[in-house]
C-alpha cells in the first residue's frame, strides 16, 4: 500500500440522514491523472473536499504521502483546489489572486513577482494581469484559478468538475489544456466530474462512484471495455443487458448461457462461476454487427434472428434498436464506406445480428434501476 | 428625451417634499446661524459673525470633541461586536437565523425612551448591576456608574448595535463563503482569510453600518440627556439647551450648522469610496 500517493482508506461519512461516502478506499499513484466520476450525489465532491480539508470523515483515515492528514486543516495540507465555481476573490486583480497562497506565506516579493510571471505565462494572460475576476470571461477564470493553486506547488491538485461552468466548444479546449498542464507540471490530478467523455479523455485512471460507493476502478480502456457493474456499463457508454443462466461451461474461459426467449449464447468467463447460476450480459452497441444477410456460423458467434424497430442516422453511424425476442437490442454501426451504396436496413426489415462471445461480458452485479440509464427510445404504438 | 421626461415626472413628489421638508430648512439653520438672536427668542435685524466665533468658546469644543469620540468609540465597538454577531448568523442553519434575526429585531418592539430609562435604573447606584460589580469587589461604594460618558457609550452601543447587525448580517448572507474555504486551501489560516477575503468580501454592509451609527450618534440627544450627566453632554444636548432655557435660535442654529457638516463629511467620504467601487448603487443597497 505504500506506493499510493494519496490515499483512502475505509471513509466513511454522512450529512444528517444521509450517507454521501461509504467505506470507500482508494489510492492514487504519484503524478497520476485520476478521476472520480459518478452522478451528483455520488459521493465524489464529498470525497474531494475530504481531500482538500473542508469535511471531516466520520470513519476512516486520509494519507498524503505516507502521512496521515486526517486531523489537519486544508491551510495545512499540501493540496490545492479548483473549485466549480473558481472562487477567485472579487476584490483583487488576477495579479493579486494568483500571489494570494505566495503572499500568505510570506515569501519575498521579488519571488512572488517572478513566480506569478511564469504562471501568467503559464496560462498565457499576461495581458489581463490588472483585471478583476469579474471582467473575466468564463475561460480566463477557469484559467487563473488553474494558476492561483498551482503557484503552490501542491503535491495533488484537486479539480472539482472544473469544466461544468463553460460552453461546449470551450469545455473542449480547456479539456485539452488541462491535459497539457497536467503533462508539464507533473502533478498529481484529483478531478471529480461527471461528464465520462471528460474522465475518459483526461483519465490515466477512473473511479466510478455511485451511491456513495465505488463502483469500478480503472483505466478508461477497462473501465469501459469490462464494466463489472450494470452501473458502469450503462453510465459510461451505452450497452445491452441480457439476462440469463449458466447453462455450463465446457472449457474454463467460456459458458455457454440459456437466455429466455433467445437461442443460446456463448460468452467469455473469467470468474469462477457454476454452471445453473443466473447471470447478466453486458454488451456495447459497436460490438454487435447487423445485416440482412446471415453470416456464417462460426464458433463462439453469437448470432441472432431480430427485425428492426428503430433506425437513428447520425453521419458517422447508425444507431439501430432490434427486437430479438423479448429483448431491444441497441446495434451501432460505423460507416467504414460509402454508405449510399449499400442497400439501406429499414424499420421492420427482418436481420441478423451477431456478437463474439468475447464482446460480451458477465457483470459481477447487476441492479435493474440501472437500466433505466440507458437512452432507449420508447416503442411504437402498433408495433 | 420623452422617458427622461417620464422620470422626471415621477420623482417629482419625492423632490418637492425633499426640497420642501430637507433643503429649506437645513439652509435656513445656515442662515440663521449668521443672524443675532433677539431677547424675545426670535431672530433680530441684520447679519453677525458673533454665533461663529461664539464656538470657539473651550466648552463648546470641548463638547463637539466628546462628541466625536464617543461616536467614534460607538462605532467601533459596534463594529467590533456586529461583524462576529452577522457573520455568525449568516452562516446559521435557516432556521435558527430566523430566530436570532428575531432576537436582533426584538428590542424595537418597546419604546427607546422606555429602554434608555431602564438602563438608568440598571446601572443606578442602588441598581442590580452596581450591587452585583460591589458583591464582587470589583466596585467600591464610590463608583458611578451613571452620568458619565462611559454610560453614554455603553447605552449607545446597546441602542445602535441592532442596526450594525442587519446591514453587515445582510451582506455576509449574500456573501460567498466558499472564498473563505478557497482562501483556506491556498494556505490562509482561520483570521488570515477572515480579514483578506470576508471582511472585503462585506465592505459595503461595513460602511453601511458605520453610516447607520456614526451619523445618528453625532446627533445624540435623549441617551446623553438621560444617562450622560453634565460630563456626559454632547452637542444635541448643546442645541436643545440653547433652544430651550436660552431660547438663543441663532446660537442652536450655529451647532447644528456644525452638526450637520459633521455628519455631510463621512457621508461624502463613503460617497467617494463607492465611487471607486464602481459596482454600488446606492449608499443603503444592502441594508435589510
Amino acid at each position: 500500500m505504500n506506493s499510493e500517493f494519496l490515499e483512502f482508506r475505509d471513509i466513511s461519512k454522512s450529512f444528517g440522514a444521509i450517507r454521501a461516502v461509504a467505506g470507500v478506499s482508494l489510492g492514487l499513484k504519484k503524478g497520476e491523472f485520476f478521476s472520480l466520476l459518478g452522478p451528483s450525489g455520488c459521493g465524489k465532491t464529498t470525497m474531494l473536499r475530504l481531500a482538500a480539508g473542508f469535511e471531516e470523515p466520520d470513519a476512516g483515515r486520509v494519507f498524503l504521502d505516507g502521512r496521515d492528514i486526517t486531523d489537519l486543516p486544508p491551510d495545512k495540507r499540501k493540496v490545492n483546489t479548483i473549485f466549480q465555481s473558481y472562487a477567485l476573490f472579487p476584490h483583487m486583480t488576477v495579479r493579486d489572486n494568483i500571489a494570494f497562497g505566495l503572499a500568505i506565506a510570506k515569501r519575498p516579493k521579488r519571488e512572488i513577482r517572478a513566480e506569478v510571471g511564469r504562471m501568467l505565462e503559464l496560462i498565457r494572460m499576461g495581458d489581463q494581469a490588472g483585471k478583476k475576476p469579474d471582467q473575466l470571461s468564463g475561460g480566463q477564470k477557469q484559467r487563473v484559478a488553474v494558476a492561483r493553486a498551482l503557484i503552490n506547488k501542491p503535491d495533488v491538485l484537486l479539480l472539482d468538475e472544473p469544466l461544468a461552468a463553460l460552453d461546449l466548444k470551450l469545455r473542449q479546449k480547456m479539456l485539452i489544456e488541462l491535459d497539457l498542464i497536467h503533462d508539464e507540471v507533473g502533478i498529481t490530478f484529483l478531478y471529480v466530474t461527471h461528464d465520462q467523455a471528460e474522465a475518459m479523455s483526461l483519465s490515466d485512471r477512473i473511479a466510478v462512484m455511485d451511491g456513495g460507493r465505488i463502483e469500478q476502478v480503472g483505466t478508461p480502456a477497462e473501465i469501459y471495455e469490462s464494466p463489472r457493474t450494470s452501473f458502469v456499463a450503462a453510465f459510461i457508454g451505452d450497452t445491452n443487458f441480457l439476462e440469463g443462466r449458466i447453462f455450463d461451461c465446457p472449457d474454463r474461459d467460456y459458458c455457454r448461457i440459456a437466455i429466455p426467449g433467445l437461442p443460446e449464447v456463448v460468452s467469455f468467463n473469467d470468474r469462477a462461476i457454476q454452471p445453473g447460476q443466473p447471470t447478466y450480459l453486458s454488451i456495447r452497441p459497436e460490438k454487435v454487427h447487423i445485416s440482412h444477410e446471415r453470416p456464417e456460423t462460426e464458433a463462439r458467434r453469437n448470432l441472432l434472428p431480430a427485425v428492426v424497430e428503430d433506425v437513428i442516422y447520425l453521419g458517422s453511424n447508425t444507431k439501430y434498436w432490434v427486437r430479438a425476442g423479448s429483448y431491444r437490442i441497441q446495434v451501432l454501426r460505423q460507416h467504414a464506406r460509402y454508405f449510399l451504396d449499400e442497400q439501406p436496413i429499414r424499420w421492420k426489415d427482418p436481420c441478423w445480428i451477431w456478437w463474439h462471445a468475447d464482446d460480451g461480458f458477465m457483470l459481477d452485479h447487476f441492479r435493474k434501476a440501472d437500466e433505466s440509464l440507458l437512452a432507449v427510445p420508447p416503442q411504437r404504438v402498433g408495433d | 428625451m420623452k422617458r427622461r421626461k417620464a422620470e422626471w415626472l415621477t420623482s417629482l413628489p419625492t423632490l418637492v417634499w425633499l426640497t420642501l421638508f430637507v433643503v429649506v430648512p437645513t439652509l435656513l439653520v445656515f442662515v440663521i446661524a449668521f443672524r443675532p438672536a433677539n431677547p424675545y427668542g426670535g431672530i433680530g435685524r441684520g447679519w453677525t459673525l458673533d454665533t461663529i466665533r461664539a464656538l470657539a468658546t473651550p466648552s463648546t469644543l470641548l463638547i463637539a470633541w466628546r462628541t466625536l469620540w464617543i461616536s467614534l468609540l460607538t462605532t467601533a465597538i459596534c463594529l467590533v461586536l456586529a461583524v462576529p454577531t452577522g457573520y455568525t448568523i449568516a452562516r446559521a442553519p435557516a432556521r435558527l437565523r430566523n430566530r436570532l434575526l428575531l432576537l436582533v429585531i426584538v428590542p424595537f418592539w418597546t419604546s427607546f425612551l422606555v429602554r434608555v430609562f431602564a438602563w438608568r435604573s440598571l446601572l443606578h447606584p442602588e441598581g442590580p448591576i452596581k450591587k452585583l460589580l460591589e458583591a464582587l469587589g470589583l466596585a467600591g461604594p464610590d463608583t458611578t456608574l451613571l452620568y458619565n460618558p462611559v454610560a453614554v457609550v455603553l447605552v449607545m452601543v446597546y441602542t445602535f448595535l441592532p442596526f450594525t447587525i442587519l446591514p453587515i448580517y445582510a451582506a455576509a448572507e449574500k456573501f460567498d463563503f466558499r472564498l473563505v474555504e478557497a482562501a483556506r486551501d491556498l494556505g490562509a489560516r482561520p483570521f488570515q482569510s477572515f480579514r483578506k477575503v470576508f471582511l472585503p468580501g462585506i465592505r459595503r454592509g461595513l460602511l453601511t453600518a458605520v453610516l447607520v451609527v456614526f451619523i445618528p450618534a453625532l446627533g445624540s440627544y435623549i441617551i446623553p440627556d438621560l444617562v450622560g450627566g453634565p460630563s456626559g453632554e454632547m452637542l444635541g444636548n448643546k442645541i436643545a439647551q440653547r433652544v430651550f432655557s436660552d431660547r438663543n435660535l441663532p446660537h442652536a442654529s450655529a451647532l447644528s450648522a456644525v452638526l450637520v457638516l459633521a455628519v455631510l463629511a463621512p457621508l461624502v467620504a463613503v460617497l467617494v469610496l463607492q465611487r471607486k467601487d464602481k459596482k454600488s448603487k446606492i449608499i443603503m443597497g444592502e441594508a435589510p
